[in-house]
């Protein structure tokens, strides 16, 4: 019988043992320093966004949810422009973060493949969401 | 009371099993109390470790019924369940030596490398510092200071058992109470010994250790506030300046 939990702790043993010798080198502390202080400015962002993105949906339905009512609203409207801009690109510095972490310890990917694979993913979001934007304001 | 228990007991290294002892009950009995039972009536094989049996030392922590707990102040009446039995294993995330004894090097090894060594700046010849009681910095160190590095909040810990290098909540506690010491003269060391992956910023604040913490400590508090002290100063290029 194998104890899993004492496997994982013989796994510690040594993989801890090669993580000393190869221990994460100041610069990728500090830039992970850095990705979860903009992570948690982002987060504050999206907090005020969705409650705001909220609202407005609750205020948009009372008259009825039509394509013309909602881009007679939304075109040229360059205050609602700014906001979901905000809001994307919010999406789009936070969820890097988080993504590459469970990538990291769920799928046990390279922390550089994590990393870049989340980026990637954030970029997509990034256009995704502009393009959404460009096209309910113009 | 009158019934006896039935104890399951891990035996081996990390390949090995459950083996069964029948232990008579007895008032006020601790976990520790039926350990210590077997070994001296029943398998005088069996390994384990305790010291001072009071809450004290942290050495006789171990996993029972699933549960990492301070052996010698749980009484079996807590963790039995209806059918008079419990399981006791080694703690979580540290290799097995044998038994119920697991290698605590690699745990304690870690608070080392927080830098969980205080430095201060004066010598036996000058006056002592003076630190107010009230002041923050001396009530955030005072609530994370009576840790006695048990080891229940590191086996608790699922980001541990994720990331191999992490330190761990006892270290960063052990951190967190040195970075509100103002006498300490080595801050910023410490601040980049705790950041990044293998430190404060991997904790995903699950609160397990605080949740388990024996002496009602709040871990997740502590690396709550090292994330921010060490991004703030990684963002401001403080951490750069050092190196």
């Amino acid at each position: 019988m194998n104890r899993g939990t004492s496997a994982k702790a013989g796994e510690t043993s040594s993989a801890s043992s090669s993580a000393s010798s190869s221990a994460p080198s100041l610069t990728s502390s500090i830039a992970q320093a850095k990705r979860w202080y903009w992570q948690r400015i982002s987060a504050m962002v999206l907090a005020v966004c969705v409650l705001v993105h909220l609202a407005g949906i609750v205020y948009a339905v009372r008259g009825g949810l039509s394509a013309d009512e909602i881009l007679g609203r939304t075109r040229g409207n360059w205050g609602f422009a700014i906001f979901y801009c905000a809001f994307v690109l919010a999406a789009a510095v936070h969820v890097p973060t988080g993504l590459a972490n469970i990538a990291e310890e769920w799928v046990a990917l390279d922390r550089r493949i994590a990393l870049w694979l989340s980026r990637a993913f954030a970029v997509v979001l990034l256009v995704m969401g502009l393009r959404a934007v460009v096209a309910v304001v113009t | 009371m009158t019934e006896p228990l039935t104890v399951m007991v891990w035996r081996g290294k990390t390949e090995g099993g459950f083996t069964r002892y029948v232990v008579p009950r007895a008032p006020s009995q601790t976990v520790l109390d039926v350990v210590t039972h077997i070994q001296r009536h029943l398998e005088p094989s069996l390994s384990y470790r305790f010291a001072c049996r009071v809450g004290m030392c942290g050495s006789c922590a171990m996993t029972v019924n699933g549960v990492a707990r301070w052996t010698c102040r749980t009484h079996v009446s807590k963790v039995v369940d209806a059918s008079g039995r419990i399981e006791i294993a080694p703690l979580a995330n540290l290799p097995v030596i044998k038994d119920l004894a697991t290698d605590m090097s690699e745990f304690f090894d870690k608070w080392a490398r927080a830098k969980g060594q205080f430095k201060g700046s004066r010598s036996r010849h000058d006056q002592f510092a003076i630190v107010e009681p009230t002041s923050r910095e001396r009530a955030d160190a005072n609530a994370g200071i009576e840790c006695i590095g048990c080891g229940v909040c590191y086996a608790s810990c699922d980001v541990v058992s994720w990331r191999p290098e992490f330190l761990g909540p006892a270290a960063l506690n052990r951190a967190w109470t040195l970075v509100n010491d103002v006498r300490d003269v080595q801050q910023r060391e410490r601040l980049s010994a705790v950041a990044g992956d293998a430190g404060c910023h991997a904790c995903h604040t699950q609160g397990s250790c605080t949740e388990r913490c024996p002496k009602q400590i709040a871990p997740t508090l502590g690396i709550a506030g090292l994330k921010r002290r060490v991004a703030r100063a990684a963002v401001r290029g403080e951490l750069e300046s050092w190196t």
